[in-house]
C-alpha cells in the first residue's frame, strides 16, 4: 500500500446498520414449514414420501449416429437409476425404439421422460402402461453333469436347448421378468457358468400405441438392424 | 505452420477458377435478404458462410487453424465481421456475451483438436446459463476420423453433454442447411449452445447446393402460451396470497420479458426478488425490488423468499446457490413456476402451478387473468422493514485498506444506467452484483451456472463489439475482475487494443483468490493452501505493455479520478485497484443452509 490512508481519504461511514450490527440468524423468525428432497412441501397431515418403482419407458427415436450415446449419456449424467436399455428398429424406416426399464420415484420417472424428450433425435417418449407386454431373452450356459434334469427344467420354462456338449449345455429362455427370475432360480442347482441377457423390451397392449402418438409404418418386419 | 502442413489437402479447392467463381457471386449476393435461396455457392465452406449470413449472423469470434481454414477462407468475402481472439476460450466467452447483449446467437469458431477443446469451457458456460451460441469447429477429413489423425478430437463426443444439440457435418451439399438449423436451434425455445463439427473435406468439397431458409428442427420451438386453465388456477392462487413474492430468473431476460414482468409486479403490488442471472429484469431502485436472493443475495430478498406463501418464479431452474437447502427453501409457499422448458418444472422445487410457455407471453396471460390484487399491504411493509434492517453496507475503518465495494459504487456513480458490467468469478463478482444498482436487462453479464474464472475480459470484448454493432458506441463497458480471474484470460486485452475497443477493466486486486481464502477462513481453519496470490504481476504495467491505459489505485481519494480517466480514455483501460485482502462477501448463506439464516458476520458461518 502506498502511504497511510488519512481520515480525510476514508469515505463517511454509512449511517445504516453495518452487517455485524444486523440481527444474527437466531434473532430472526423462521418458518415452520419444510420441503422434502424432491422439493415438495411436506404436508404434516399427509406426509407421503415417494417410493421408487419399476417403470418401462419407451422412446421412438430417429435412427441417426450417436442417438444411443445421447440417451445413455443422459441417463448416466443425471444419475437415473436404470436396469436395462434395449434398442431396435420399428415398422417405420429410419425410426428406432429404445426401451428402458428404470427404478425411480414418480417425479424421477417424470424427469427422465422430460429430459429424454429434449434430445433432438427423440420423436416421442412415454411410460408404457403397467399392463404392457414385456419380454427378455436370456442365454444360459450350465454344467452338463445331469443332462436329463437340465432338459426337464428347460422344458418346464418353455426354453430351447441351443447347444449340448459333454461339459456344458446352453439354453435360451424368454419371458417377462418374473418368469425369467423363476427359471434362473431353477437352473442355479446345475451351476450356471455364463449368462447373457438382452434386457426387457416392451409393447403396449391392444390398440394403445407404445410410444405416445406412434403410428405404424410400412417398413414391414425388419429382418436386419445395424446399430 | 506445422499444423496445416500436416493436413491432407484437397488441391481442387485451391483451384483458381473456383475461387474466382465464388468471389463474384458470393460478394454481390451476400447482403440481399430478399433472395430466399441465398447467394450461389461453390464449396461446403461457402455454403456454411451463406447459411450464417442468411440467418443474420453479423459477427464471429475465433482462432484460425488447419481444419477450419476453408471456412475462414470463405469468410474472406463475407459481410460477417470476424474478431480474432487470443485463445479459443476467449472466443467462446466473447460470443456468449455478444449474444447476451445483442439478443442474437453468438458465433465462435475454432480448428479441430486443441482449438475445439479450448472452446469447451465457454460452451459449458453458455450451456449452464442457457445462452444462445453456435460453435463451429474444424475436423480432420472424414476418411481420417477415428484414426487418431493429427489434431483429431472427438469434438461431438466431448461436447455432447454441454450442448443443446451438436452435429457432425456429413457432406458439402447439406452442410449449409445443418449450420442454419444449428443456429436457429440455439435460440429456439430455451436457448443454449449448439455446435457443428466440420470435417475439412466437407468444407472443401464442391457443391452448388445453396442452403435454404433456416428453421429449427421440428418440435424444438414450443408453444409460447401456457394452458389457459392452468393460468386461471395460478391467478386464483395469486389473488388469495397474503405474502406473494416474484422471483425473476435469467429466463425473463432471455425471453425479453422484462416489460411484462415489470407490468405484472407493479399492477398487483407484488414485491420482486431476482436470481443472479435475473439481475436487471426488474429495476433495483424500484420500491418493490428486493434485489437478488441466494448465497450472497440481500438479507431482505432471502427473508422474503423464506417467508412467502406464494412464490411466482419465472424463468429459473432453482439452482442450489439460489435455494440453499431445498428443505428450507420457501418452505411455506405455493409455487407458481413459469418456464419454457417443461423439464425444469418440479425438477428441484415442486411446482404447485406449472405454467409452461414463454416468460413474456405467460406473464401477460397472468396479468390479464388476475382479477384483483392480493391483499398484501402488511406484507409489503414487512419487506420494507427487512430492507431497513438488513441493508447492504460495508464498514470503512480508517486503519483498513481501500474497500472493493467502494470501487464498485464509484463506477456505478460515474456511469449511466445502460452501462454493461461483466465480471470474473469470485468475491469481486459478488461485490459487482451487490453494490451496483442494475435497472436494465442485458446489462449484467456474468458466469453464473458454471462460475468460470476468466469470463470477464473476453466477455467485455464481446459486449463491446455487440454494443458497437448495435450502434451504441456511447454505452460504457466495465469489467470487474479479480486478480486470479484476470490472470486466466487477460491475453484478450491484446484483442481490445488491436480492435480499439472502448472498455474499462477494474481489477479488484486482493492478492488472493479471495473467495477461496474466505472459505478457508470460514471452513478450513484459516489454512491458506494455494490461495495466496502475492505473486501477481503489476497489472497497470502489464496493461501498458499490451498497449492499453494502465493505472494503479491504492487509496480512496485516487478512486474517482482514476475511474474518470479510465472511462474517458478512448480505448481499453485497466485499473489495478489494490483492495483490502481481508474483506469478505456478506451476507452469506453457507452451502445447503437455510436462506433465512444468512450470516451477516464471519463468526456466524
Ligand atoms: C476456472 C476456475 N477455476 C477455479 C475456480 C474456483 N474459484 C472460485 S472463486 C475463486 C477465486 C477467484 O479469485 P479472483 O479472481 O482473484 O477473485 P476474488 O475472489 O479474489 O475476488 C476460485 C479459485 C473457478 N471458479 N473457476
Ligand atoms: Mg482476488
Amino acid at each position: 500500500m502506498s502511504g497511510d490512508s488519512s481520515a480525510a481519504d476514508v469515505p463517511e461511514a454509512d449511517s445504516r446498520p453495518a452487517p455485524s450490527e444486523q440481527p444474527a440468524p437466531e434473532e430472526r423468525d423462521h418458518p415452520e414449514g419444510r420441503r422434502n428432497l424432491e422439493g415438495i412441501r411436506i404436508d404434516p397431515v399427509l406426509e407421503a414420501e415417494h417410493e421408487s418403482r419399476r417403470a418401462v419407458i419407451s422412446a421412438l427415436v430417429e435412427d441417426e449416429p450417436g442417438v444411443l450415446a445421447r440417451v445413455s449419456g443422459l441417463v448416466s449424467r443425471r444419475q437415473f437409476n436404470i436396469e436395462s436399455l434395449t434398442v431396435g428398429p420399428t415398422t417405420v424406416e429410419g425410426h428406432s425404439r429404445i426401451t428402458m426399464v428404470v427404478e425411480e420415484t414418480d417425479p424421477g420417472i417424470d424427469q427422465i421422460e422430460k429430459q429424454m424428450a429434449k434430445l433432438k433425435p427423440v420423436i416421442s417418449v412415454g411410460e408404457v402402461s403397467g399392463d404392457a407386454v414385456t419380454a427378455e431373452l436370456v442365454l444360459l450356459k450350465v454344467e452338463a453333469d445331469d443332462p436329463a434334469a437340465v432338459h426337464a427344467v428347460t422344458e418346464m420354462y418353455d426354453g430351447r436347448t441351443l447347444d449340448a456338449g459333454p461339459r456344458t449345455i446352453t439354453v435360451q429362455l424368454t419371458g417377462d421378468e418374473a418368469r425369467i427370475d423363476d427359471a434362473l432360480d431353477a437352473f442355479r442347482q446345475f451351476g450356471i457358468i455364463e449368462i447373457a441377457r438382452t434386457g426387457q423390451t416392451a409393447l403396449a397392449r391392444g390398440d394403445t400405441p407404445t410410444a405416445p402418438g406412434e403410428k405404424p409404418g410400412t417398413a414391414g418386419e425388419p429382418t436386419t438392424h445395424d446399430d | 505452420m506445422s499444423d496445416t502442413a500436416a493436413q491432407p489437402r484437397d488441391d481442387e479447392a485451391e483451384d483458381p477458377d473456383d475461387a474466382a467463381n465464388s468471389d463474384g457471386s458470393a460478394a454481390t449476393d451476400a447482403g440481399d435478404p430478399t433472395d430466399a435461396d441465398g447467394p450461389a455457392v461453390s464449396t461446403g465452406a461457402e455454403s456454411v458462410v451463406a447459411a450464417l449470413e442468411a440467418a443474420g449472423a453479423e459477427t464471429a469470434f475465433g482462432v484460425q487453424g488447419g481444419a477450419i481454414m476453408p471456412v475462414y477462407d470463405a469468410l474472406y468475402d463475407s459481410s460477417i465481421r470476424h474478431v480474432t481472439m487470443a485463445h479459443e476460450q476467449g472466443a467462446a466467452h466473447a460470443a456468449d456475451a455478444y449474444g447476451v447483449v445483442s439478443g442474437e446467437p453468438g458465433l465462435c469458431m475454432a480448428t479441430s483438436g486443441p482449438g475445439a477443446t479450448n472452446l469447451v469451457t465457454g460452451i459449458a458456460d453458455a450451456d449452464m446459463d442457457s445462452d444462445a451460441m453456435l460453435a463451429l469447429t474444424g475436423q480432420v477429413p472424414t476418411e481420417f476420423v477415428g484414426n487418431d489423425a493429427f489434431q483429431e478430437t472427438d469434438t461431438v463426443g466431448v461436447t455432447r453433454p454441454i450442448t443443446k444439440h451438436n452435429y457432425f457435418a456429413h457432406g458439402a451439399d447439406t452442410v449449409g442447411d445443418t449450420v442454419g438449423e444449428a443456429f436457429e436451434l440455439s435460440r429456439a425455445g430455451r436457448p443454449g449452445p449448439t455446435l457443428v463439427d466440420l470435417p475439412k473435406d466437407v468444407t472443401q468439397d464442391e457443391t452448388d447446393e445453396t442452403p435454404g431458409p433456416a428453421t429449427p428442427p421440428a418440435g424444438t420451438d414450443p408453444d409460447p402460451n401456457a394452458d389457459p386453465d392452468a393460468v386461471e388456477e395460478a391467478a386464483r392462487a395469486i389473488e388469495a396470497a397474503e405474502r406473494p413474492v416474484c422471483l425473476f430468473g435469467g429466463g425473463v431476460i432471455k425471453g425479453d420479458a422484462s416489460d411484462a414482468a415489470r407490468t405484472f409486479a407493479r399492477t398487483y403490488g407484488i414485491p420482486v426478488t431476482t436470481t443472479m442471472p435475473g439481475i436487471g429484469s426488474f429495476p433495483e431502485d424500484d420500491d418493490l425490488c428486493l434485489s437478488w436472493a441466494g448465497m450472497h443475495g440481500t438479507g431482505y430478498a432471502n427473508m422474503a423468499i423464506t417467508h412467502t406463501d406464494c412464490l411466482i418464479a419465472v424463468g429459473t431452474r432453482f439452482d442450489d446457490r439460489l435455494t440453499g437447502g431445498i428443505d428450507t427453501f420457501a418452505p411455506e409457499a405455493e409455487v407458481v413456476h413459469i418456464d419454457i422448458d417443461p423439464a425444469e418444472i418440479s425438477k428441484n422445487v415442486h411446482a404447485d402451478y406449472p405454467l409452461i410457455g414463454d416468460a413474456g407471453r405467460v406473464l401477460d396471460q397472468l396479468t390479464a387473468a388476475v382479477r384483483e390484487a392480493p391483499d398484501a399491504e402488511a406484507w409489503r411493509e414487512r419487506c420494507a422493514e427487512w430492507k431497513e434492517t438488513y441493508p447492504l453496507t460495508y464498514a470503512t475503518p480508517e486503519d483498513e485498506p481501500l474497500k472493493p465495494q467502494f470501487v464498485v459504487e464509484a463506477f456505478d456513480e460515474a456511469t449511466d444506467d445502460d452501462t454493461i458490467v461483466t465480471t470474473g468469478v469470485g468475491q469481486h463478482q459478488m461485490w459487482a452484483s451487490q453494490f451496483w444498482t442494475y435497472t436494465e436487462p442485458r446489462t449484467w453479464i456474468s458466469s453464473h451456472g458454471l462460475g468460470t474464472m476468466g469470463y470477464g475480459v473476453p466477455a467485455a470484448v464481446g459486449a463491446r463489439v455487440a454494443a458497437d454493432a448495435m450502434g451504441e458506441p456511447d454505452r460504457d463497458v466495465v469489467c470487474f475482475d479479480g486478480d486470479g480471474s484476470f490472470l486466466m484470460t487477460m491475453q484478450e486485452l491484446s484483442v481490445a487494443v488491436r480492435e480499439d475497443l472502448d472498455l474499462t477493466i477494474a481489477v479488484l486486486n486482493n492478492e488472493y483468490i479471495g473467495m477461496v481464502r474466505q472459505w478457508q477462513d470460514a471452513f478450513y481453519e484459516g489454512r491458506h493452501m494455494a490461495s495466496d496470490y502475492t505473486w501477481m504481476p503489476e497489472f497497470d504495467k502489464l496493461a501498458e505493455a499490451f498497449g492499453a491505459l494502465g493505472l494503479r489505485v491504492d487509496d480512496y481519494d485516487e478512486v474517482a479520478p482514476a475511474v474518470e480517466e479510465a472511462l474517458e480514455y478512448d480505448g481499453p483501460a485497466v485499473i489495478d485497484f489494490h483492495v483490502d485482502p481481508e474483506e469478505n462477501v456478506l451476507p452469506m448463506v453457507p452451502s445447503g443452509g437455510a436462506n433465512g439464516k444468512f450470516a451477516t458476520a464471519e463468526d456466524q458461518l
